[in-house]
């Protein structure tokens, strides 16, 4: 009995634990006769599976956390070492013109890649969970390849290809006597940039869902098909509800990608370095700032400033996601 | 299941092949197409093969073009081979270029993915089975802490943590790469909601009745359990310590240490440089040679990968 109350109370996913708790009262009576105190043993033991993540995450986490808030309340003068300057690289930041070209430019690049990518992700899951596709296991390794392939190769291949010069983009040129614009050039560079994380992670999140898709119980659509619902209405009504929770996390997952954006402009920087500034997005600009500037401390700000952003915009995500779930 | 079959498969057509569906074919038809088996589609299959294509252009240019030496690559059209197929000089030149520089940083990836992506995986494996199997003082915390923490931007990170390990002595080595790696909260995650699923916990039960101790229940009812599931999360770990680039960027000075992304990428910027020499068709090999393991191991993977979906969906 004192297993039960043990599992059942208070905790994130109360339903299955109460399910299972009642399972374990109909199936394996004899966990009654557990002595109350291995119960209560029993209780600390999830740390000895928890501790080691936890050490290493305190370690690697944590730590630099504060660190760095610990950085952003401090200037270094060339006289004097250290000094405690209060909020004054927070109020720097907030009249810095870089900074905010660099956090307006990936909240352009969250609200119009993020929603492609994702939507394109749902559509291919979809119609590969549908089972309507010929050759649906062919789909599913070949659109999530892209995932394997390292940011830095993604970059330089279709970095290459989008070169006027040796690239895909100056062959059509040449072939078919256009003129394609330079994706390349300041002002499509952004896209270009969208174009290569969306191909490397459409497959990424494709699969997501489609795992969130397959452990749908099959009993749920044989219902749908009593009742006459068709495809659409089961995708409406079945599968969108059921993966909720999956959506909800692969767009939070996708706006820490997007406001963390640095791996694809910092190579594409060498390909483009006149279209690709140093504060580019923020993260290149902290990146800047500490390793060519030696800001280490504005830098610090300006990270804690984008992680204090990013967790209200997943915060707001998971409450929406959430509410309507309900 | 077994009752609602006559009604089940009345009904497939409607339902499983949508607005087309000809009830009044005759019955060997209608359970050709039931809800596991629909109809195939040849407008979904081609609309599908759009995105097929998108994500396997590139990787077919890469291919291609690592056949082409420096000078087709530049003459020569994108997606076919140029005058001289070169695919085997470009790869003995990748391997060889630089007193074979590229292979020491390719043993370098390997001992980054083996060590940190390894221990990534043990760390999260026992991590989520603790999260997803037992109840403990500070649990709540644990969780809020974790998911808190994810959202704070992991590379805008990356400088505190750099001018820690500066000041342990531990940037410019392997374990500067290595210890950062050890952490993947959605390894974690992944691994909480697999062993919440996939292990009974009257097994469990069945098994702390019978004597077994924490460790040894886990090790011999648990862990086989988790198999498929431990599978995926290496995968995950395994491709981001494999495609890591920021973390080795800042970290490392010494080209010795760099594993296969930083070294290519350090190969692209060297035509940038001025008097750099132009290697571009070593980077493309370089590239090609930089995937391939990966590839490999993913599809290697997928049979194992697939079973542990295909266990996943057999609950009713």
């Amino acid at each position: 009995m004192e297993t039960c109350t043990e599992v059942a109370h208070g905790d994130v996913n109360i339903a299955s634990d109460t399910r299972e708790c009642s399972v374990t009262q109909a199936v394996a009576p004899p966990a009654i006769s557990v002595p109350v105190r291995r119960v209560r043993a029993r209780s600390w033991s999830g740390w000895a599976f928890v501790g080691p993540f936890m050490a290493v995450f305190a370690l690697v986490f944590l730590a630099p956390i504060v660190y760095s808030i610990y950085l952003s309340l401090f200037r270094k003068q060339l006289v004097g070492g250290n000094s405690f300057v209060g909020i004054e690289n927070y109020q720097r930041a907030l009249e810095d013109a870089q900074f905010w070209s660099a956090l307006g430019r990936v909240a352009v690049f969250l609200v119009v890649q993020v929603p492609i990518m994702l939507g394109i992700a749902l559509l291919v899951a979809l119609a590969i969970d549908s089972g309507r596709l010929y050759g649906r296991n062919f789909f599913r390794i070949s659109i999530f390849l892209p995932y394997a392939v390292p940011a830095v190769v993604a970059s330089l291949m279709w970095g290459f290809m989008y070169g006027t010069r040796f690239g895909l983009v100056g062959n059509i040129n040449d072939a078919f006597g256009v003129s394609i614009p330079n994706p390349l050039s300041p002002d499509l560079v952004l896209a270009a940039i969208g174009n290569i994380v969306t191909w490397e992670f459409v497959g990424y999140n494709m699969l997501i869902f489609y795992s969130a898709l397959r452990v749908i119980p099959t009993s749920l659509y044989e219902a749908a098909q009593i009742d006459g619902a068709g495809q659409w209405r089961v995708i409406r009504a079945i599968k969108l509800p059921a993966i909720r929770g999956a959506l909800v996390i692969a767009t939070i997952f996708s706006i820490i990608g997007s406001f963390q954006l640095f791996n694809e402009p910092s190579i594409l920087q060498n390909l483009a370095p006149n279209a690709i500034t140093t504060y580019f997005t923020p993260n290149l600009y902290a990146y800047s700032l500490s390793f060519s500037g030696q800001q280490y401390n504005y830098s610090a700000t300006i990270a804690i400033i984008m992680g204090v952003i990013t967790m209200i915009v997943a915060y707001v995500v998971q409450l929406r996601g959430m509410r309507k779930e309900a | 299941m077994t009752t609602l079959t006559p009604d089940a498969h009345a009904a497939a057509p409607t339902a499983g092949a949508g607005r087309t569906g000809r009830p009044a074919r005759p019955v060997r038809l209608r359970r050709a197409y039931s809800v596991d088996r629909p109809r195939r589609s040849i407008t979904l299959t081609v609309l599908t093969a759009i995105v097929l294509v998108y994500s396997l252009i590139p990787l077919v240019w890469l291919l291609i073009n690592a056949s082409k030496t420096q000078a087709d690559l530049f003459s020569s059209f994108g997606l076919w081979f140029g005058d001289d197929f070169a695919l085997g000089s470009n790869i003995v030149d990748t391997l060889t270029y630089d007193d074979g520089i590229f292979v020491r940083w390719l043993g370098n990836t390997l001992l980054y993915v083996v060590v940190g992506a390894g221990g990534a995986t043990a760390l999260a494996v026992l991590g989520g089975y603790g999260l997803a199997k037992f109840q403990f003082p500070g649990k709540k915390a644990v969780f809020a802490t974790v998911i808190g923490a994810v959202a704070v931007p992991g590379t805008a990170l990356a400088v505190p943590t750099f001018l820690m390990f500066s000041q342990m002595g531990l940037t410019n080595t392997p374990w500067a790469v290595i210890i950062p790696s050890l952490i993947s909260p959605f390894g974690l995650y992944l691994m909480w909601t697999f062993a919440a699923e996939a292990i009974p916990t009257e097994l469990m039960e069945a098994a702390r009745v019978d004597g077994a101790s924490e460790a040894r229940t886990f090790a011999q009812i648990s862990l086989p359990l988790l198999a498929p599931g431990i599978v995926t999360v290496l995968l995950f770990t395994m491709v981001a310590t494999w495609n890591n680039y920021f973390l080795p960027l800042i970290m490392l000075k010494d080209p010795d240490w760099y594993p296969l992304t930083l070294g290519l990428n350090a190969w692209n910027a060297q035509a940038a440089t001025a008097g750099g020499q132009a290697i571009f068709n070593l980077v493309i090999t370089g590239a090609v040679l930089t995937i391939l393991p990966l590839v490999v191991a993913f599809l290697f993977l997928q049979r194992y990968w697939q079973s542990g979906l295909a266990a996943g969906s057999v609950k009713e």
